[in-house]
């Protein structure tokens, strides 16, 4: 190992375990998740449908609780904070890129990309930021077009121009390109590993695509909640 | 300025679906509406009642027969002799007039027209105590009243009716219930309700009405009595006069009470204040009901609004939006909803009671309907009320989704 690489990590995941109880059924999504990632890493996860992918990206994205195990983030430990604490680490730390894009669909681009702007601490100068993140996914000529005049490429594109636009740490991305073609697809991929490479923000990705998974340093494969394997890794 | 941000989007969201905000806002536009214009003609009401009593004259007190608040056994009826009695100057010094008054309804005919309405005996004094204006002619004389001479003073929509002009009838005969009577004298347009309309009054001595209109009854019987007072301040030397002599030209032993009552223009005034302000209270109570159900209506909407929401709610947060945040924008939404429905409806409410101000005059009766600064104020902030306290339950249940689960929504 490399010394530079026993620096904290930006994701430390422990024994992470997701039960749901629905009336009697208790659905193990998660069953002991040990995870690390590195800042700056682009990490690609896999697995089967029902392998417990999601509920891992909502636990690392501070959006759920697990039901025991710790998790790390950027050395803060997560799993126990409260919800409006959690809500000031998302907007602060985690930058979420969905498969359908999720944009509001009565607000222009700009207006999308400001959003987490305002829920954050610092509310000045929204719109030089807000449009220095669509000049950075290559629609400094849409900020004013709504959603439904946008291309799905470029829909998803504004998605990321407003994940990056508070400089999170990490950027997950659930199956960024499953509703896209192939073309429109590996240009957000090419944005998504630009972004990490000039800007060193984590990446962690959500694919059943390998070609997709092929492009990140590694690939982390799940099944049945658990951890089954791990290709590529430094 | 997280408000103002809040602010912007409950804009951006009520003109996003403006046909549904309309509803939504209808039954408080209707309620404010309501309120606002019963308000107002409540308020106008009263100044039109409060008006036609002060125009009756001032310092002025009312004897009547028979007692209010106690059981009396044989009141004696008024007459003439308890005026006359009045009028002594000597035992009366604080009284300055004094007139009786008796009132019928009768049929008043001129060539072919004919017209039923109210006449009014009285005697001289009459004229200055209900500040009687003459606008042609004169008002009857001490003799015309001690003789019982048969003249009439009309009101100038009476001669308008009758003769088809308000001018140059003097010297004019009627037929007052089927008796001839000159005219003497014209008094001047007042204006008022249709069923106290001085304009269509007839005027006579009461000693002609007492035999030739109101023919049957006994001979010297009066409804009513007006005294005058010198001054505000007699006001009650006055009353205290009145009501000695009166039990005087009654013979009441000391240990009987008052066979008549004595009542003053003030009590009258008071009496229509409170009948008028517990009318309109009451009435604008009922309307505020439909206040509720408006509210109520903007509750249901709202909680429509945050399930179709679900998903930008769960966008939100992911976002980083608190509870306190979504919180914010919903109650904001509800709010502004509310208001806007309060502002129409203070707009329809000026329209309901300025319509019912043109009704009213119309049918003869002055009538301008009052919106207060205060209505207005006590509509918006109650409108801002009800769409916070409706919109609580809402917004609640919006703060308090999960992310994931509201993300996950379709
Ligand atoms: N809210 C929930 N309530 C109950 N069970 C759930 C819930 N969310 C997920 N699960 C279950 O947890 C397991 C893992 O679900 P998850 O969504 O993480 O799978 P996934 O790997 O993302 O699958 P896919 O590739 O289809 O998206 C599944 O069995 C699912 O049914
Ligand atoms: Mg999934």
């Amino acid at each position: 190992m490399i010394d530079a690489l026993k620096r904290e990590p930006v994701i430390r995941v422990r024994n992470l375990k997701k039960v749901y109880r629905m009336g009697d059924v208790e659905v193990h999504a998660l069953r002991g998740i040990d995870l690390e990632v590195q800042p700056g890493e682009t990490v690609a996860i896999m697995g089967p449908s029902g392998s417990g992918k999601s509920t891992l990206m909502n636990m690392i994205g501070c959006l759920d609780s697990p039901t025991s195990g710790e998790y790390y983030l950027d050395g803060q430990l997560v799993s126990d904070l409260e919800d409006d604490e959690l809500a000031v680490v998302r907007n602060k730390k985690i930058g979420f890129v969905f498969q359908n894009y999720n944009l509001l669909p009565r607000a222009n681009a700009q207006q999308n990309v400001e959003l987490p702007l305002r829920y954050s601490s610092d509310r000045s100068s929204l719109r030089e930021r807000s449009a220095a993140a669509l000049e950075k996914v290559g629609l400094g000529d849409r900020m004013n077009h709504k959603p439904k005049e946008l291309s799905g490429g470029q829909q998803q594109r504004v998605a990321i121009a407003r994940a990056i636009v508070n400089l999170p740490s990490i950027i997950l991305a659930d199956e960024p390109t499953g509703n896209l073609d192939s073309k429109s697809g590996q240009e957000i991929m090419d944005l998504l590993l630009n972004l990490n490479a000039r800007n060193g923000t984590t990446l962690v990705i959500v694919t059943h695509d390998p070609g997709v998974a092929a492009q990140t340093q590694r690939i982390i494969r799940l099944k049945d909640g658990l951890v089954q394997a791990e290709e590529g890794a430094l | 300025m997280k408000f103002l941000q809040a602010l912007k989007e409950a804009v951006s969201s009520i003109s996003s679906n403006r046909t549904r905000s309309f509803l939504t806002i209808l039954g408080i536009v209707i309620g404010v509406g309501a309120v606002i214009s019963l308000m107002a003609i409540g308020e106008g009401a009263q100044q039109t009642i409060t008006r036609q009593i002060e125009s009756i004259g001032t310092n002025v007190i009312y004897v009547m027969g028979g007692n209010m608040s106690q059981d009396v056994t044989n009141p004696r009826p008024l007459t003439l002799l308890d005026v006359k009695a009045l009028e002594n100057r000597n035992r009366a010094p604080n009284i300055e007039a004094v007139s009786p008054v008796l009132n019928a309804n009768s049929s008043v005919k001129y060539g072919g027209e004919s017209e039923n309405t109210n006449i009014v005996g009285s005697n001289t004094a009459y004229q200055k105590i209900m500040n009687l204006e003459i606008a042609e002619g004169t008002f009857y004389s001490d003799t015309e009243v001690s003789s019982g001479a048969s003249v009439a003073v009309i009101g100038p929509e009476l001669a308008q009716r009758l003769i088809g002009r308000s001018s140059n009838v003097v010297g004019t005969s009627l037929r007052i219930n089927g008796q001839p009577f000159r005219v003497i004298g014209v008094t001047v347009a007042k204006g008022g309700s249709q069923f106290n309309n001085p304009d269509l009054n007839v005027y006579m001595p009461i000693t002609a009405m007492q035999m030739r209109v109101q023919r049957g009854d006994s001979a010297d019987r009066v409804q009513f009595i007006i005294v005058q007072a010198r001054s505000s301040e007699s006001m009650s030397a006055a009353i205290s006069e009145t009501s000695a002599i009166m039990r005087a030209s009654h013979r009441l032993s000391p240990r009987q009470p008052n066979d008549f009552t004595i009542t003053k223009q003030e009590d009258f005034l008071s009496i229509a204040n409170s009948i008028t302000s517990v009318l309109t209270i009451f009435l604008s109570g009922i309307a505020a009901i439909s206040l509720l159900v408006g509210g109520i209506g903007i509750m249901n909407i709202m909680l429509v609004s945050v399930s179709e929401r679900t998903q930008e709610i769960g966008l939100r947060k992911a976002l980083g939006a608190r509870k306190a945040d979504i919180k914010l924008q919903f109650l904001t939404e509800s709010a502004m909803l509310s208001m806007i429905g309060g502002v129409l409806g203070i707009g329809l409410g000026w329209l309901l009671s300025s319509a019912v101000g043109i009704i009213a005059a119309r049918a003869g009766t002055q009538l301008v309907p009052v919106i207060g600064v205060g209505s207005v104020l006590l509509a918006t902030l109650f409108s801002a009320a009800i769409g916070i306290f409706f919109g609580l339950y809402p917004a609640s249940r919006a703060a308090n989704l999960e992310p994931v689960e509201a993300l996950r929504h379709e």
